[in-house]
């Protein structure tokens, strides 16, 4: 009892001292200390001086900029500009996503051990197989792991700026991430039919389209409509660097520090994204 | 003996909502093709081929002088230490307005907490940086408050939900024994949420060093602005050292967060 006693808080009255204590108080203060002397070096590296965003010249120079954001320019060529850039953003993202799956499809195949002739019956594939199966793995994982806005410098470099660029980036980034998140879904699902399938002498094409697919069909398309949302995102990300489209726009408009092109580019930004985010959830909702 | 694989799949009618769905989708993706008018023919020619092996062969020897390994060494750690910093800061933020946004405050003050979170959230972190940068200059520092900005958005709503869907017990029998709002908050929530709000933290670290890579391409510091600056004046060698220096980066910390995980599950 006593030992319970010691550990709860205690409302103040049976504390007798009249305060309210916290009895795990030596633990934090120690842990704080600790946070903030591992945060003293992470401070000196980001040179992290908020103050500098008060002094008189900089925040004279930010108060005259976001002045300039009202009102927002709504002049009727500016506009159609700025739609017209907002559906390049939207095609970037539709080219670069219809593109990437059709990288990461075969990929998926390869890579998936579901769909392995050799496996059956025994605990190891052939020597083979499994090569190009590990290949395979590795090409996704240096895929995803170059950022996206990397390959769209590099394209933007290589066939010059515009959409083209943003659509390779997006189709090369997105390949390597959907073809590992299909694979993990594939092999999430029960494999036992597409086992079978495979036992009983049908083919691969088979065994996926009547063993694999069914129980995972619906989860495959809704990440697929998700990454589509991403890739709304990223298409405007990619167009700060020059690959076209809403990004592009914003990043002229901010390097001439015109604040009202920036607050319309900026609001049309918000109301794609969400836009794109109901109608993919909407979509998810009515396949699942 | 064949067997009729048709004959045996339950018959599916096509739905006519089906039909209008997948033919949006063609239109779309058919109309973006071609509004785009994508120079893959040019890319492909023999010209653009040749011109692409040249500028691969730039990469070919990446620069691994000790002088250059060093200053990526420093532009690594720059980045780091804006990803973890931004994330704490962010945390922090995100808590602070997690408070207003969940349930437990009044309806007006919760929507429109929500609103500062989904506004914060849906403005990517590079278009935050490159806003911050024009506001407190070239450097880490607008690039770890760009990051420290979204993410408060996006901590703070998961934040909100996840304090929204505690079980209310324990606070409750706080509450009926007198004990202040904030203190409710400090020995029952708090101690409850804390598990699901460090796992998000966590979550939110992995991927803000990703973008804590690329942030210094519009001048917010850390490996991406070596990239920007070396690849405009296309030295290319500099460069591949750079892109994978992000790459091991990268890979170190999914592999880390990837035991994590594998730890904190079993």
């Amino acid at each position: 009892m006593n030992s319970l006693k010691s550990r709860l808080p205690m409302p103040a009255a049976a504390d007798g001292s009249g305060r309210f204590r916290d009895p795990a108080w030596r633990r934090r203060l120690s842990w704080t200390l600790l946070g903030l002397v591992l945060a003293w070096p992470l401070l000196v590296a980001t040179q992290f001086k908020p103050w500098q965003l008060f002094d008189a010249t900089s925040l004279d120079a930010t108060l005259k900029f976001l002045a300039t954001f009202l009102p927002p320019a709504l002049q009727p060529g500016f506009l159609l500009e700025i739609l017209k850039a907002a559906w390049i953003t939207i095609a970037i993202a539709t080219a670069g996503l219809s593109l990437a799956l059709l990288l990461a499809i075969p990929l998926t195949l390869i890579a998936t051990t579901r769909l392995s002739i050799s496996r059956i019956g025994r605990a190891r594939m052939n020597a083979l197989p499994f090569v190009i199966r590990q290949c395979a793995r590795w090409v996704l994982v240096i895929l995803r792991s170059v950022p996206e806005l990397v390959f769209a410098l590099l394209f933007v470099r290589i066939v010059g700026l515009g959409p083209t660029a943003g659509v390779l980036a997006l189709t090369l980034a997105y390949a390597g991430l959907a073809a590992k998140v299909f694979a993990e879904i594939i092999e999430s699902n029960e494999g036992e039919a597409a086992e079978a399938l495979l036992q009983n002498g049908a083919g691969r094409l088979q065994a996926l389209l009547y063993g694999v697919l069914p129980g995972c069909a619906t989860e495959l398309v809704s990440y697929t409509v998700y990454r589509w949302e991403c890739a709304i995102r990223g298409s405007v990300i990619m167009g700060m660097v020059g690959a076209g489209g809403l990004g592009q726009q914003l990043d002229t408009s901010m390097k001439m520090l015109n604040g009202g092109e920036v607050a319309t580019i900026l609001t049309v930004f918000v109301a794609l994204v969400a836009l794109a985010d109901v109608l993919s959830a909407r979509l998810r909702r009515t396949m699942a | 003996m064949s067997i009729n694989a048709s004959a045996l799949a339950p018959r599916s009618t096509l739905l006519p909502g089906t039909v209008v769905l997948v033919s949006a989708i063609a239109l779309l993706i058919l109309g973006s093709f071609w509004t785009l008018d994508l120079q893959v023919a040019a890319l492909l020619s023999a010209d653009g081929l040749a011109k692409l092996r040249e500028f691969a062969r730039g990469f070919a020897p990446p620069d691994l002088s000790p002088k250059f390994l060093n200053r990526v060494a420093v532009g690594a750690f720059e980045t780091l230490a804006m990803s973890a910093l931004g994330t704490v800061l962010a945390a922090i933020v995100g808590l602070l307005l997690a408070l207003p946004a969940s349930r437990i405050t009044a309806p007006w003050l919760r929507q429109g907490a929500r609103l500062v979170l989904n506004l914060l959230r849906s403005i990517p972190e590079l278009v935050w940086a490159a806003l911050l940068v024009i506001a407190a200059g070239l450097g880490p520092f607008p690039g770890t408050l760009a990051l420290a900005i979204h993410t408060a958005g996006v901590l703070g709503r998961l934040f909100a939900d996840t304090l929204e869907n505690l079980p209310p017990a324990p606070a409750e029998a706080l509450r009926i024994n007198g004990v202040s709002p904030a203190a409710v908050f400090l020995y029952a929530k708090l101690p409850q949420a804390a598990p699901q709000f460090l796992s998000y933290v966590l979550y939110r670290w992995e991927n803000n060093i990703r973008a804590a890579t690329v942030l210094g391409v519009v001048g917010a510091g850390g490996l991406g602005q070596l990239l920007y600056f070396y690849l405009s004046l296309f030295q290319m060698e500099q460069v591949a050292t750079v892109v994978l220096a992000m790459l091991a980066l990268v890979v170190m910390v999914d592999t880390m967060s990837y035991f994590a995980r594998q730890k904190m599950t079993s």
